[in-house]
């Protein structure tokens, strides 16, 4: 049996959050780890760490790792209520904007805004990969592995497909 | 559509209200790490329904409001073209593919999650996501060639969100306007 409140926390929770995703759902993952872990205390750490990567070795839009926070917490019913939560508002707020000006690119606050928040949606997503790197690195060769991809994707253009296989790897050594 | 008929631009292809939702159903299951790329090399080179700048113009717009990027330009094409009812079309287009494909797989590791290989491996994958991240911020970073003032919003934002673990909300509240003005002001 779902527990009704359950899916209306897990919707309000991420919603709230999909509304403040600037640059996406992988720019706030700090934040998702706070409320997840620390305010609501529905999984470890690390438990979402391996939810977030499950979701990093399938296709779409990135993000959608919150559907499986409802799956584990509620079932295929909280899987679709937190997929929805994500999805929906910034969609409205998509339709609106689509709505309010066809040629808003054009004008020069939108500018302004678009380029004061790059700096910002950076810091965000180097945030993420400190926050997720101290979920997921248990061992010295996991913080060896974090490093060495960050310099991949830094100064390279090699697929990571290929480095996210040889963490697959690694891992199910036990390395 | 206002677009394709000014003169000076290409002619460009009106989806059909079917055509809108499968190629948004192609456009999901085919991007690993990120649909952003492939979106726009099916929207404007294979599909021709905008040129490079009409898309550009929609990916900044989409820029501006919260979520997932490609799924707000999938509302602003859909509505382009078929109204609200070419919004949810594509937006559900994008969404059904990768939707089932992680239902499948959560399911799987619901399963199999508790094998210690299977675990194990998940877990080097999370090691190599954070790295993802990183080197993702870094190379941004230095491509962008960023203003003294733009560094220090990146470097407060990463403290106060990554170290000090501040509430993402205090922090945009604080930061953004002060981002906002900058550019305004020395447009970086």
């Amino acid at each position: 049996m779902v527990d009704g409140w359950l899916l209306v926390d897990l919707f309000v929770t991420f919603a709230r959050l999909a509304l403040i995703a600037i640059g996406g759902m992988n720019s706030v993952l700090p934040e998702v780890y706070r409320e997840v872990v620390d305010v609501h205390g529905w999984m470890s750490a690390a438990d979402l760490a391996d939810l977030i990567a499950l979701t990093q070795a399938s296709p779409g839009p990135n993000g959608q790792f919150v559907s499986l926070v409802g799956l584990r917490l509620a079932g295929i019913p909280g899987f679709f209520v937190a997929g929805f939560a994500v999805a929906l508002p910034p969609a409205i707020l998509a339709f609106i904007m689509s709505r309010a000006h066809r040629r808003l690119a054009t004008l020069r606050w939108v500018r302004a805004v678009q380029n004061g928040l790059v700096p910002i949606i950076i810091g965000l997503i180097l945030a993420s990969g400190l926050v997720s790197a101290q979920a997921a690195d248990d061992t010295w060769v996991k913080i060896g592995l974090t490093i060495l991809v960050s310099l991949v994707v830094w100064r390279t253009t090699w697929n990571p497909l290929w480095l996210l296989a040889l963490g697959a790897v690694l891992g199910a050594a036990r390395l | 559509m206002p677009d394709a008929a000014e003169p000076g631009r290409e002619a460009r292809v009106v989806p059909t209200r079917l055509g809108l939702f499968l190629t948004f159903l192609q456009i999901g299951v085919c991007g690993f790490g990120g649909v952003g790329p492939w979106a726009r090399r099916i929207i404007v080179e294979d599909r021709r329904w905008l040129d490079d700048r009409g898309y550009a113009e929609i990916l900044t717009i989409c820029q501006v409001i919260p979520g997932p990027n490609v799924g707000n330009v999938s509302v602003v094409i859909g509505d382009r073209f078929h109204g609200l009812v070419g919004s949810v079309l594509a937006l559900v287009g994008l969404m059904t593919g990768p939707m089932a494909i992680l239902l499948g797989l959560g399911l799987l590791y619901t399963w199999l999650g508790e094998i210690p290989a299977i675990d194990g491996a998940i877990g080097g994958v999370a090691a190599a996501a954070a790295g993802l991240f990183v080197g993702t911020a870094l190379r941004m970073a230095e491509r962008l060639k960023l203003s003294l003032a733009a560094l220090a919003i990146l470097a407060g934002t990463f403290v106060a969100v990554g170290l000090l673990r501040w509430p993402l909300m205090t922090v945009l509240l604080t930061l953004a306007p002060l981002g906002v003005v900058l550019a305004w002001r020395s447009r970086w």
